[in-house]
């Protein structure tokens, strides 16, 4: 199955949300919305990916 | 008599709000940040590249200690803010959110129909929103209206530098918000800029580029720090009153003799 993370196409063969951000080594503080959508951290462990997603993991970064 | 800046119930002594972009290095931010005084920096969310840069970015903001205020920037759609806005929540576990939603590409003006629906949305899901707007009375009074506390409207669009474009404008939102926080946002490029906006009333101040693109951040920050201070200290004490025609501070009385004939 293939998800976009990050603008980016992966494959994934483990579709739970959780496990997919351990496994592109997301180091935290981050926080994930899938197609637009905020799924809070506490969410994420229960929340299955499904073809096609839109991932979008995100970091603090500078800001004006 | 000294009067903080209030925040939604939260006071701070500096009336100079910065942000961390643009600087020449994270050195240079750090600096100037101290130098500032400043006790609130914005921040932002992103993908990040480089996992390593993201965590000594964020801890070098941890280590100044200063309050974090995220901000929305880059976003044009209500969805797209709502989003955003709730994301930094969680990261920066803060319901603070400077509410940015461009509406316009070329002068990156705030999209004020699009602002006051997704003001309404983030207030009703417990966030307390600083929107970036434009100078418009109405459009304050309906932000005003939904429950914000603290409005923003510009000096002039983000990254020129031009200082107070509309004086008059953000002058009458002060005499018609008179209890609200109010916060020039963006725009401003010199202290004196800084100093006009504290000096017509406004609470504070928040800028990046002006301090962070002159050619000594440090220095440049201090500058600012001195001229809010100065803009502020001169709206407590309340200007004398302009006049059109010229008179002696001199006293006229006790005249030498050349003036008596």
């Amino acid at each position: 199955m293939n998800v976009v993370f990050n603008g980016q196409q992966v494959a994934l063969t483990d579709t739970n949300l959780q496990a997919f951000i351990e496994s592109q080594g997301a180091v935290p503080p981050f926080a994930v919305a899938v197609n637009g959508q905020f799924v809070p951290r506490s969410q994420c462990a229960v929340t299955e990916l499904k073809e096609g997603d839109q991932i979008e993991l995100l970091s603090p970064i500078q800001g004006g | 008599m000294h009067k903080p800046l209030t925040i939604y119930g939260e006071t701070f002594d500096s009336r100079l709000l910065i942000g961390s972009a643009l600087y020449p290095s994270p050195q240079i931010m750090q600096q100037s940040l101290v130098a500032s005084q400043s006790q609130i920096v914005t921040v932002s969310l992103r993908r990040q590249n480089s996992v390593e840069a993201g965590q000594d970015f964020w801890q070098l903001i941890k280590d100044t200690g200063l309050r974090v205020l995220p901000n929305t920037a880059g976003c044009h759609s209500v969805k797209e803010v709502v989003t955003l806005a709730q994301m930094c929540r969680e990261v920066f576990d803060t319901d603070w959110i400077k509410l940015e939603l461009i509406g316009d590409e070329y002068n990156l003006q705030p999209d004020p129909v699009a602002l006051l629906e997704a003001t309404d949305i983030l207030i009703k899901d417990g966030f307390k929103v600083l929107p970036y707007c434009t100078d418009d009375l109405v459009i304050c009074q309906r932000l005003a209206d939904l429950g914000c506390e603290v409005l923003m409207p510009w000096g002039a669009p983000i990254g020129t530098g031009k200082g107070l474009i509309n004086p008059y404008n953000l002058k009458t939102i002060r005499e018609r918000l008179p209890e609200h926080t109010l916060i020039v946002d963006a725009g401003l490029g010199l202290p004196s800029h800084a100093c006009q906006a504290l000096e017509l009333g406004y609470d504070a101040v928040l800028l990046n580029s002006a301090i962070a693109g002159a050619g000594c951040p440090v220095t440049m920050a201090k500058a600012f720090k001195s001229a809010v201070e100065a803009g502020r200290f001169s709206y407590e004490a309340k200007a004398m009153p302009e006049k059109e025609v010229a008179a002696p501070s001199t006293p006229t009385m006790g005249m030498p003799f050349w003036h008596q004939d």
